[in-house]
């Protein structure tokens, strides 16, 4: 239902109601005004700091461009082509490199034991859903001194050797393991609500019709599935490519693995001449995540809200 | 009916278009119509989409991105295939029992190996000092006699109090009032953008406007000290003034986690059944008592859902203070603590300090756990 | 094509509800049997063990010459009509109805064939390209037909398909249903709560009631001959009028009492129901149904077939009048868990009411005061302890 609509029919007709509804909606209409402008400000700010040279940024705020606009691309520029600690094109690359595999793999492991959790019977179904369930509040740094010791110095059980010494920091195997183990459990939950909420009487009727477990899940599910499945992608990869604390232990500053966030923390971290370039590629960092955001808002949202709307 | 909205009602038939919580979008309804092509045609569609993806991430320099997609995603299909068919050759009540397990253990073994086994085993070398002599608890107790430490925790309270409340608060008063707007979808995109932005990139926006770096006499260039400057006053070096510091850091977790709060409250309080709030009305409600009595109780426990989910989400941010004032000043929490300690190689210390974050979770994640199985049984 | 055999099926859940008890049924091959009953009679349960949705767990049950308990429901060669239909959203009217041939590796031109002419017989060839979402009720109700209808199988099974449909498009397929059932000669099971879509389609109606199979006839003979309270009261409507009785002896015959009156029974009920004898001087429940009661001043009669009563509600129908009569007479429940116990309210303390159907000449009104005519040959009888219906000397079982 519209917003229209709704405002329409839960409609006060008291006259308290009625002043009430009069004030607040100036009141209101205002306080929205002012949160959204608040809300927007820090980064339009950003953004018109990146667009300046960088002595102007050194010396005046940016709203001085209202009455003295001076623009260039020179920080971006400079942000985009190679530097002493990498550059920001390299550092998009890895952070593509890095995301994507992070988004389909969880999927592909996930959506299948999302339909067995919901469709299937087997002993134990609940107490084991509880449990990967469970693990999406457990916070991941509880995880990550013995992964660390894991990918890069191997790993002994018992005096035998399990997992041999393949020094992998600073590859990113290290990081997709991690992050489809980490996804997981936001993967088996979105899907699992999704699935578990088709109609029954569609299983029913495939049964009938002569589909096993199998085809039923690759015929019916997985199509019928689709807007779940947006909705934890577009999740997932804005976890993934906003990712911080992850990429910094596993990959830790070398240039030619870093992702977006790590350089721009590095960035941050340099004195002196680089400040300008925060700007932009701030901005950088950010530019693909509002275009896929901007695009696919409704997933997201939904996403988001699965699971969360309780009565 | 599935929370994701839209699709299917019991009769098949479109169940009734959800909100307008956000603006629509031409680009995922065209990536849905090709989903679900008809029949005929969907393998040959998802077939050609999948060669693109694969040709454009070549394109790009991502081979080794491209690579592990085809490993990852052909393992498990490969994985799927290959049991279903080894199953399909026993009796069909031996099928039915073998079936899930086949389907479930690929997450169940990820999980095992990658979240369960080395959380157990943090909190194990968490009993150990650095010289490999048992110690038990002695990590725990000396971080709580550390003054340093202290003002960690303190500084984590502020946040978790902090963020939550007020991006709580902020998300409801939103969720209200721009229900009543005209460009609702807008304002409501506007408040909700900053999620999609890193914690790291949200500190360098954020750095910009508490920036110190000019005199008194020099024209301000970040946004609060020009705002003090202007009312009369002499620039303040915002991120070094003890305790303010923290809830200037805190501010900027605020402006990324309201848009969440608002976005699922709002659905929440626009499944608030209007014959309810009329029925309030005709009983001599003002709007007021109808909020509290009616709409409230009603999203009681989406409220609770996204209380919980933020304090998980506050108890885990260390790039803020890190980025911003790299954890000096008095403003570190305990998630830094952590970061800080790996790098210098601190296992123990480091893993201590996880396990504190886990136990600060326990209580949410009880009730978290008693909410599931309330849900399951109603299935 | 071939018969369905339910033989002393019984169905107990694990925390020890049993929802059928002992069910004998047997559907002759070609014969359109209709499973009725109350809400929770079980009726869809015994519909979805014979489908294989749910386990048996006593008893036997055959599908042609086949034990079947233990087979999978898509070895059963059946086809179930869900009552919301279970169309694939996703998939085109076409691949709906083509998806189990699909499945079962039918050539793709034999497919092609036989879903053009399911399509025919259900009018929804213009449809086949469509989405169910695209499609009205009724339309979407057929696609479900169609899908049963192309498999050919042995038998349908049928799960209320039609309680979701508004009332006239309701009576319509009611028809349609029949008319192809007919013509395809499939046995089939219907399973539906409405008594009304029980007595136009089956062949046979089995009247099930808290899982207990009540008594299985024609429909005619389900109306004239009940073989118990509960099929008394449940089929018909208005409902059958149940009443506190007690046999009398007349000089050269017998009589049943209706409150304060007592009627005499004619002797051809005394030859049909030998029964009555035995329970001279005992009580009884008496059944009349509404139609068997008119204004006494259109249908003249003695006095010992007239009761005076007080009317307190008129509906006035057009083709008839229903009226609600007040008089000392005190009602029985028949056990049918969805009839409402509103009818009765209206009385005045003391009293019963009970419910007649009027020529629509009759002229009376709220709160007069009226004789009303009872059609002696065409009373029912139960005994008060069982419930049965009195026949023989040993009551009529089924």
């Amino acid at each position: 239902m519209s917003a229209a609509a709704a405002d329409i029919a839960g409609q006060p007709t008291t006259t308290s109601g009625r002043i009430v509804r009069f004030l607040t909606s100036w009141a209101g209409r205002i306080t929205v005004f002012v949160v959204c402008v608040v809300w927007t400000v820090p980064t339009v700010g950003l953004l018109v700091s990146s667009f300046r040279p960088a002595d102007e940024v050194r010396r005046t705020g940016w709203w001085t461009v209202l009455g003295d606009p001076d623009f260039t691309l020179q920080n971006y520029r400079d942000v985009l082509k190679s530097g002493p600690s990498g550059d920001m094109w390299t550092a998009f690359i890895n952070s593509l490199t890095i995301t994507v595999p992070a988004v389909v793999i969880p999927i592909a492991i996930a959506a299948f034991a999302a339909y067995a959790f919901a469709w299937m019977r087997f002993p134990g179904r609940q107490w084991l859903f509880i449990v990967v369930v469970g693990l999406l509040v457990v916070p991941l740094h509880l995880t990550l001194v013995p992964l660390l010791q894991a990918f890069t110095s191997g790993v002994d059980v018992f005096g035998v050797r399990v997992i041999p010494d393949l020094n992998l920091t600073g590859k990113y195997v290290s990081v997709w393991l991690a992050h489809t183990a980490f996804g997981l459990p936001l993967a088996v939950y979105l899907l699992y609500n999704y699935i578990g909420s088709l109609p029954r009487d569609i299983f029913e009727a495939a049964r009938i019709d002569g589909a096993d477990h199998f085809t039923i899940f690759w015929r019916l599910v997985l199509p019928l599935s689709v807007p779940a499945l947006a909705a934890y992608a577009i999740f997932q990869f804005l976890w993934v490519w906003n990712d911080f604390l992850v990429a910094t232990v596993f990959i830790g500053t070398s240039p030619d693995a870093a992702p977006m966030t790590v350089r721009l923390a590095q960035l941050v971290g340099s004195r002196g001449q680089d400040q300008h370039l925060l700007t932009a590629g701030a901005f950088l960092t950010m530019a693909l995540p509002l275009v896929v955001f901007f695009s696919l808002q409704r997933y997201f949202v939904r996403g988001l809200l699965a699971g969360s709307v309780k009565g | 009916m599935s929370d994701l909205g839209e699709d299917i009602d019991r009769d098949g038939a479109p169940a009734t278009p959800d909100d307008r919580i956000v603006a629509e979008s031409p680009v995922a309804e065209l990536a849905v119509v090709a989903a679900k092509a008809p029949g005929r045609w969907r393998g040959w569609v998802i077939a050609a989409a999948a060669v693109l993806a694969v040709v454009l991430l070549i394109v790009l320099g991502l081979t080794e991105s491209a690579i592990a997609i085809a490993i990852g995603v052909g393992s498990a299909a490969v994985y799927f295939v290959a049991v279903n068919k080894i199953i399909d050759r026993f009796s069909d009540p031996v099928q039915d029992r073998l079936r899930p397990w086949a389907f479930v253990a690929p997450v169940l073994l990820f999980l095992f190996l990658f979240l369960l086994v080395p959380a157990i085993r943090t909190i194990y070398i968490s009993l150990f000092d650095r010289n490999g002599d048992f110690i038990w608890f002695r990590n725990y107790t000396d971080m709580f006699s550390d003054d340093g430490m202290r003002i960690v925790f303190r500084n984590n309270l502020f946040w978790i109090v902090g963020v939550t409340t007020a991006s709580t608060l902020f998300g409801l008063l939103m969720a209200v009032l721009a229900d009543r707007v005209k460009h609702e979808s807008l304002a409501k995109s506007l408040v909700f953008l900053p999620m999609a932005i890193s914690f790291v990139g949200a500190s360098v926006i954020w750095r910009f406007i508490y920036d110190s770096s000019r005199l008194a006499d020099e024209s301000q260039i970040g946004l609060l000290n020009a705002i003090w400057v202007g009312l009369g006053n002499d620039p303040v070096f915002w991120l070094l003034e003890r305790p303010w510091n923290n809830f200037l850091l805190i501010v900027v977790m605020i402006w990324m986690q309201t848009g969440f709060a608002m976005v699922v409250l709002s659905s929440a309080i626009k499944g608030v059944p209007t014959e309810l709030l009329e029925a309030a009305r005709i009983d001599g409600a003002n709007e007021w008592k109808v909020f509290r009595h009616v709409t409230l109780p009603s999203i009681a426990g989406t409220l609770a859902v996204v209380i919980t989910t933020t304090i998980i989400t506050v108890l885990k941010v260390f790039d803020i203070p890190r980025v911003m004032t790299g954890g000096r000043s008095e403003t570190s929490v305990i998630a830094n603590e952590m970061i800080n300690a790996i790098g210098f190689g601190q296992q123990e210390r480091a893993g201590a300090l996880a396990v504190l974050l886990f136990v600060a979770v326990i209580p949410i994640l009880i009730y978290n756990i008693r909410r599931f199985r309330r849900e399951e049984s109603m299935r | 094509m071939a018969e369905v055999v339910l033989e002393h099926i019984v169905k107990r859940y694990p925390n020890g509800f049993q929802a059928i008890t002992d069910l004998n049924l047997s559907i002759e091959d070609g014969e359109f049997l209709v499973l009725v009953g109350p809400s929770g009679c079980g009726k869809s349960t015994a519909l979805r063990m014979v489908a294989g949705l749910e386990t048996i767990t006593e008893g036997v049950l055959r599908i042609g010459d086949r034990v079947v308990n233990d087979v999978p429901p898509k070895d059963r060669d059946i086809a179930m009509v869900f009552q919301n239909y279970a169309l694939y959203p996703h998939m085109s009217v076409f691949d709906n109805i083509a998806f189990a041939l699909k499945l079962a590796k039918v050539p793709k031109d034999e497919i092609a064939r036989r879903v053009q002419e399911a399509a025919r017989v259900l009018e929804l060839s213009p449809y086949l390209d469509r989405k169910p979402a695209q499609l009205s009720g009724g339309q979407r109700q057929r696609v479900a037909m169609g899908r049963a209808i192309v498999r050919q199988p042995a038998a349908f099974l049928m799960d209320e398909p039609l309680s979701n449909l508004d009332a006239k498009l309701r009576v319509q397929m009611r028809a349609e249903i029949a008319r192809i059932q007919k013509n395809l000669g499939v046995t089939t099971l219907y399973v539906t709560h409405d008594q009304v879509e029980a007595m136009t389609m089956g062949d046979r109606v089995a009247v099930l009631s808290a899982g207990v199979l009540q008594q299985v006839d024609a429909p005619q003979t389900l109306y004239d001959r009940p073989a118990n309270i509960f099929v008394g009261g449940f089929i018909g409507s208005p409902a059958m009028n149940l009443i506190e009785s007690r046999v009398v002896e007349l000089d050269g015959g017998l009589g049943v009492t209706i409150g304060s009156r007592t009627v005499r029974l004619p002797d051809a009920v005394l030859a049909q129901r030998p029964g009555l004898r035995a329970h001279a001087g005992q009580p009884i429940v008496l059944g009349i149904r509404p139609e068997d009661l008119e204004d006494a001043l259109l249908a003249p009669a003695p006095d010992d077939q007239r009761l005076k009563a007080t009317v307190t509600l008129v509906e006035a129908l057009g083709s008839e009048l229903v009226v609600h009569l007040s008089l000392d007479i005190r009602t029985v429940a028949s056990g049918d868990p969805d009839a409402l116990a509103a009818v009765g309210l209206e009385a005045a303390p003391g009293q019963g009411v009970m419910v007649a159907r009027f020529n629509p000449r009759s002229q009376v009104r709220l709160a007069d005061d009226v004789e009303v005519t009872v059609d002696t040959e065409r009373l029912h009888f139960f005994d008060a302890a069982t419930g049965q219906a009195i026949w023989q000397d040993a009551t009529v079982t089924v």
